[in-house]
């Protein structure tokens, strides 16, 4: 996301962010996705572009519309510690392969 | 806000880390959620990159532009749920009212997309039953996905019950500018399953 939109986003509507940029921001991420899924990219580059475009949409999704972007650093470091353990737990295992 | 310092409106009892309890229980959850999705999609990584043979190649088999339009659908009812938030927030009844509706059936909508998704795999052989199975691939593949997008839909059904509830309660007037706890967990609860949505379609659909 450019300083921008990010700005635009921060814009508050009362103290809410701009909830329509940020669905407007993960339509076009899908359409991104669809694109990069059928462009003919390599399998490790198409992989990597599809990870990160989902990574980003998923963040969008919890830093704005489920507020963790306004809430206690707290509640944000509850809601970040176990996604290493997650990773871990996959990647771990994916040696083996 | 300082961990010992009582907001109004909260009770010694709530303080906690800062957050109200019932936001604070739907965290939890979630974050149990989060463990239980990743073992499922752990699980499906493992067994495609175990077995890639026994999986087709994406739109070889499922329809991508279908499911495509559908993740836009669930995006939209996260927007309206979150809509129906901001407009509570501002003590606006009849904006919560219209933005749960919107919520309800666009969440209606993508269980009806997903049944007909199934349908018309099925009827292509594309089922998990090994007898019956004569899709591209093999088994497994089919076993994977209708086991991550069952337990999807399970869980977007469940919300969508539970959004007719918050919805009744909100024309009932049960929920005010000062109280609307129910509408903030429920949207929690709600763009969490917009957000595995987001994951789902990647790995299963895309890659």
């Amino acid at each position: 996301m450019d300083a921008t939109a990010e700005a635009e986003m921060q814009a508050q509507e009362g103290n809410q962010p701009n909830y329509m940029l940020v669905w407007a921001g993960l339509a076009v991420l899908t359409l991104l996705e669809v694109g990069v899924a059928f462009v003919g990219f390599s399998e490790t580059v198409t992989v990597i572009i599809l990870v990160g475009l989902a990574i980003w949409k998923a963040l969008l999704v919890a830093l704005y519309y489920m507020h963790l972007r306004f809430e206690p650093p707290r509640l944000v470091v509850m809601v970040i510690a176990p996604l290493p353990l997650a990773a871990i737990l996959v990647l771990a295992a994916l040696t083996d392969f | 806000m300082d961990r010992m310092t009582v907001p109004a409106g909260m009770d010694q009892a709530e303080v906690g880390i800062g957050v109200p309890n019932m936001k604070l229980g739907m965290w939890v959850f979630l974050l149990s959620e989060v463990m239980f999705f990743t073992a499922l999609i752990g699980s499906y990584i493992l067994l495609r990159s175990a077995r890639p043979e026994a999986f087709a190649e994406p739109g070889e088999v499922l329809n991508v532009p279908l499911t495509a339009f559908n993740t836009f659908v669930l995006i939209c009812s996260s927007v309206s749920m979150v809509k129906a938030f901001a407009a509570i927030e501002h003590g606006d009844q009849q904006g919560l009212k219209r933005w749960l509706l919107v919520t309800v059936g666009l969440g209606a909508f993508f269980l009806g997309v997903q049944g007909y998704e199934y349908f018309e795999l099925a009827s292509h052989g594309f089922v998990p039953v090994a007898e019956a199975y004569h899709a591209a691939g093999e088994p497994l593949y089919g076993a994977t996905f209708y086991t991550l997008t069952g337990f999807h839909g399970a869980h977007v059904t469940l919300g969508v019950l539970a959004m007719i509830w918050i919805t009744i309660r909100a024309f009932r007037g049960r929920y005010t500018q000062g109280s609307h706890a129910g509408v903030e967990t429920m949207g929690l609860y709600w763009h969490f399953v917009d957000l595995v949505w987001i994951i789902l379609f990647t790995i299963v659909y895309l890659i």
